[in-house]
């Protein structure tokens, strides 16, 4: 069963403290969805308010057209995976996957037969009959997961199930979550703060901060156009630069420093603001011998990470300053030389100094932001 | 706005029951005897001459001085010679590490008298050692009674309780914090004292307050051994049971001055443990080591001696309860006679009663402890925190007195309980209630909420969970509680001699009983029969749950 989730002016408060002030957001029946943030942002609150273990202090959570503010978590029929697995331990792994089954009056061959179905599924019919403590931790997730899609639910909830994983490992579930989700085609909701694990797996991604939602859209929406400096930074590395505007004719020009260039992808409604702030990913800054055109800047430190290689530098006014570059065999640059850095300008994003929204052509937020 | 409606539950019902039993069990009663110290049965009215009579007459305030005195001295011996003892048994690998385990276990748990009492047989007057020690060497050896006696006994029975706690610290700190500070110069006994006791020093509070408890409430040792040294729990019974005239109101006045006593320790204990707030959590356990050479030969020789003198008394009452005897005297000779008199003796009834109390209270135990942990900790309200915080009160309320309020309160319409079963069990649940609450807390506090949370949303109901998820997660730990409540149970003295009668007796009242009577050969029978319930019980502990895991 597909559902669409809905979720309109949500509110949560502990105490005096407001976590989250006024959410709304819709889950497409179907879509693999994550929330991205960092510690504190509201993330797994709110994936507990859709599973309903957390109190909703305001607005309206749907299925659906079902509204499902006061239905008990237990009969929200939802799949929920959780950090730290939260295998029965005093079960086996087949009475693991059976125990949602076995609440919902369901005979007892279609019991066995679904769990055997779910745990080839996911791989793990031969250790049906183990103790949890017998696995590994990814082997635990395995059985978390059969566990919670056994039940058929009409949504699937996962609160950082690779976090208690190692790097390699992660990477490996992290494509059996893609597939599985893929196949059985059930809405998830997903909570990371790996932003790079939030990008392999989504289809959309909704970066959240102080309980609110910054930018929702595609991996490489947020990546390429992020809705503001905050998203910009958190997803992938940025450099800041404080900028002015002007427009020459009808084409609008950007200078930091010294150094001005063409700016046409900023839109029309914004050529008129004056003081902006210029978000450039390391890998589309370009560095020449010192001299030419661009910012001048000093080469402190080099690091070889095989196919790139990572350079960090400081300006004139000791801003610093990291370019990434295509690893080369004859090292142009060195530690210590001077430089000079051109922007690849077609992909700057560039924000307005006061509100940091990004002013540029192509952004795609499917929340409204207020300014 | 839509807000969850708080429903009216099951779970509501269960509160308001434990508040219902314990405003019953414990508060009416501590009122009772609140009321009773300060009432004026001559004139009438209120007063609190039974108070000024404690204080002004040397008679008796010499007995608090006595307590804390010698209650401290326990306390700091049975530090000095438990800490060594869990030292050398976790940094060590010590052969017959088991034994030295089971024995010292079995000290802490035998019952309180039987120690003193077979000290007297072996140190006193006319006891074994000093008989032959004054024929064959002219030694004359000091007089085992009173404080020295005191202190003697409770030592050596208590420091397995220091033992316990501290062998769980010390397995819980990280070997790496041990070779950061060798690695940072510090090493050998000045590491023992600045890292190792240091990162043990809130265990080793807990282990001192709960040893301080213990002593200071003990009555069986210093009514055999104390003979002059008066201590407050013999004082207590004897204003309430004395041969020299009852006074119920002075005893209660005594009471409440115990109990403000244990409190004031009690603050002190939460006042030093605040001081030393961190969370360890080994990642890597220590590696024990082997013993080598001299230190390798001293610390088995002060293990094995240190855990066979305090084991001594036990098996000399068993040795004894094969001797013939005729009263106090021992003969030559052995046989069966002094079970055939304990037969006479309601042995059998004795049997019965202690298993069906212990049975009965254990069972009843386990359900409370359950359910109110999972109020406490997982149902936090200002009622749950209230029953929590009632719990605790026990825990400063010495055996008699607890026996004495619970006489106070059930003496009288509406409800008689006074030579029933019901009112011993209601007061060993009461003494045990502090002890495996905080144990199910800690056990159920460990237990990751999500584990719960993931049942319901497989649609499993409140209860369910509660029932197929929490419960079963429960139990290793609530088994590990158990066996002590059992134990303490079955042993319990100082509450059961004010409230047992004829019908209701237990083992350990049988063997008092028979002691107080000069009946020294009967008396050993009953000890040993008890010893053989304790050990048996926890060997098929140690069977079961395969693991030295033992909690207080």
């Amino acid at each position: 069963m597909r559902e669409k989730i809905t979720i309109k002016h949500a509110k949560k408060v502990y105490g005096s403290a407001v976590i989250i002030p006024d959410l709304n957001l819709e889950i497409d029946e179907g879509e693999f969805f994550t929330l991205l943030g960092p510690s504190g942002c509201g993330k797994t609150t709110l994936l507990r308010m859709i599973a309903g273990f957390n109190t909703i202090e305001g607005g309206e959570f749907f299925f659906n057209d079902k509204l499902i503010n006061t239905i008990n978590p237990a009969k929200r029929n939802i799949g929920m995976v959780f950090q730290n697995y939260a295998i029965f331990p005093h079960l086996s792994v087949r009475k693991n996957v059976e125990f949602g089954l076995r609440n919902k009056h369901v005979d007892k061959q279609t019991i066995r037969a679904k769990a055997e179905e779910y745990l080839k599924l996911m791989q793990i019919e031969k250790l049906a009959d183990r103790m949890p403590a017998q696995l590994s931790g990814g082997q635990q997730q395995r059985v978390a997961l059969a566990r919670a899609l056994c039940i058929e639910p009409h949504v699937l909830l996962m609160d950082e199930p690779l976090s208690n994983l190692d790097a390699k490992l992660r990477v490996e579930m992290r494509a059996v979550i893609k597939d599985i989700q893929h196949r059985v085609g059930i809405t998830t909701v997903y909570v990371t703060h790996d932003q790079e694990e939030a990008m392999a797996i989504s289809d959309r991604i909704a970066v959240m901060k102080d309980g609110v939602i910054q930018h929702v859209g595609t991996p490489q929406n947020i990546y390429q156009r992020p809705a503001n400096i905050f998203v910009s930074t958190f997803i992938g590395r940025s450099n800041i630069f404080e900028g002015t505007m002007r427009i020459d004719g009808n084409m609008p020009k950007v200078k930091i420093h010294d150094y001005e260039y063409e700016a046409p992808q900023v839109k029309e409604d914004w050529r008129s603001t004056e003081k902006v702030r210029v978000s450039v990913r390391p890998e589309e800054l370009v560095m020449h011998p010192g001299g030419g055109e661009g910012l001048s800047a000093v080469i402190d430190d080099r690091v070889f990470l095989g196919l790139n290689t990572h350079y960090f530098m400081h300006l004139s006014d000791d801003m610093p300053v990291e370019v990434i570059e295509e690893s080369s065999f004859d090292n142009r640059f060195k530690i210590g030389d001077s430089v000079s850095l051109t922007v690849n300008t077609k992909r700057i994003n560039i924000f307005t100094h006061d509100t940091a929204l990004n002013i540029v052509e192509g952004v795609e937020n499917d929340v409204p932001v207020e300014v | 706005m839509t807000r969850q409606k708080k429903q009216f539950e099951i779970w509501s019902v269960i509160t308001i029951l434990f508040l219902f039993f314990f405003c019953i069990f414990l508060i009416f009663p501590l009122f009772g005897i609140l009321k009773q110290s300060v009432v004026d049965v001559e004139a009438g009215g209120l007063s609190l001459k039974h108070f000024q009579r404690f204080f002004s007459q040397r008679y008796y305030s010499q007995t608090i001085f006595n307590s804390v005195k010698v209650t401290i001295a326990i306390t700091v011996c049975t530090l000095l010679i438990g800490v060594p003892f869990a030292y050398f048994y976790s940094f060590y690998r010590l052969r017959g590490a088991k034994f030295l385990f089971v024995i010292s276990i079995l000290c802490v748990m035998s019952a309180p008298f039987i120690g003193a009492y077979s000290w007297i047989l072996l140190l006193g007057r006319s006891g074994i050692i000093t008989q032959f020690l004054k024929h064959v060497f002219g030694l004359q050896i000091g007089s085992i009674y009173g404080f020295d006696g005191i202190l003697l006994v409770q030592s050596l029975k208590l420091f397995p309780l220091v033992f316990i706690y501290m062998n769980g610290a010390f397995k819980n700190i990280d070997r790496s914090l041990l070779e950061a500070s060798a690695n940072l110069g510090c090493v050998g006994v000045k590491r023992f004292f600045k890292v190792i006791l240091n990162l043990s020093m809130p265990t080793l509070l807990a282990a001192s307050l709960i040893v301080f408890m213990r002593a200071f409430a003990d009555f069986g040792t210093p009514l055999l051994i104390g003979e002059g040294y008066r201590t407050f729990p013999v004082e207590i019974y004897n204003q309430y049971l004395g041969e020299v005239g009852t006074d119920y109101n002075f005893a209660a006045a005594i009471s409440v001055l115990a109990i403000i006593m244990t409190a004031i320790v009690f603050l002190i204990q939460k006042w030093a443990t605040s001081h030393y707030q961190f969370s360890i959590n080994a990642l890597n356990p220590m590696e024990k080591k082997d013993p080598k050479g001299i230190r390798g030969i001293l610390v088995y020789l002060y293990c094995y001696l240190l855990v066979i003198i305090a084991f001594v008394p036990q098996l000399y009452v068993i040795y004894l309860s094969f001797r013939n005897s005729d009263q106090a005297i021992f003969k030559e000779g052995y046989s069966l006679a002094s079970y055939r008199a304990a037969l006479d003796k309601l042995l059998v009834r004795s049997i019965n009663n202690t298993l069906l109390l212990g049975i009965g209270t254990l069972a009843i135990i386990i359900v409370f402890s359950v359910l109110i942990a999972y109020l406490v900790v997982r149902r936090k309200s200002f009622l749950n925190n209230a029953i929590d915080t009632l719990s605790m009160i026990p825990y400063i309320m010495p055996g008699s007195v607890i026996g004495i309020a619970l006489v106070i309160a059930f003496s009288r319409p509406p409800l008689v309980l006074t030579g029933t079963m019901a009112i011993m069990i209601a007061s060993f649940t009461i003494r045990r209630m502090p002890y495996s609450i905080r144990s199910a807390n800690a056990t159920l506090m460990q237990i990751p909420m999500s584990i719960e949370e993931a049942a319901i949303s497989l649609g499993a109901s409140k209860l369910k969970t509660f029932a197929k998820i929490t419960v079963p997660m429960m139990s290793s730990g609530i088994i590990s509680g158990a066996i002590l409540s059992w134990v303490s149970i079955v042993t319990e003295l100082s509450s059961s001699i004010i409230l047992y009668n004829n019908r209701t007796i237990t083992l350990t009242m049988s063997a008092y009983m028979a002691i107080s009577r000069g009946n020294y050969g009967l008396a050993c029978a009953f000890a040993t029969v008890l010893t053989a319930l304790t050990t048996i019980s926890l060997l098929a502990y140690l069977y079961i749950s395969k693991s030295e895991d033992i909690k207080l």
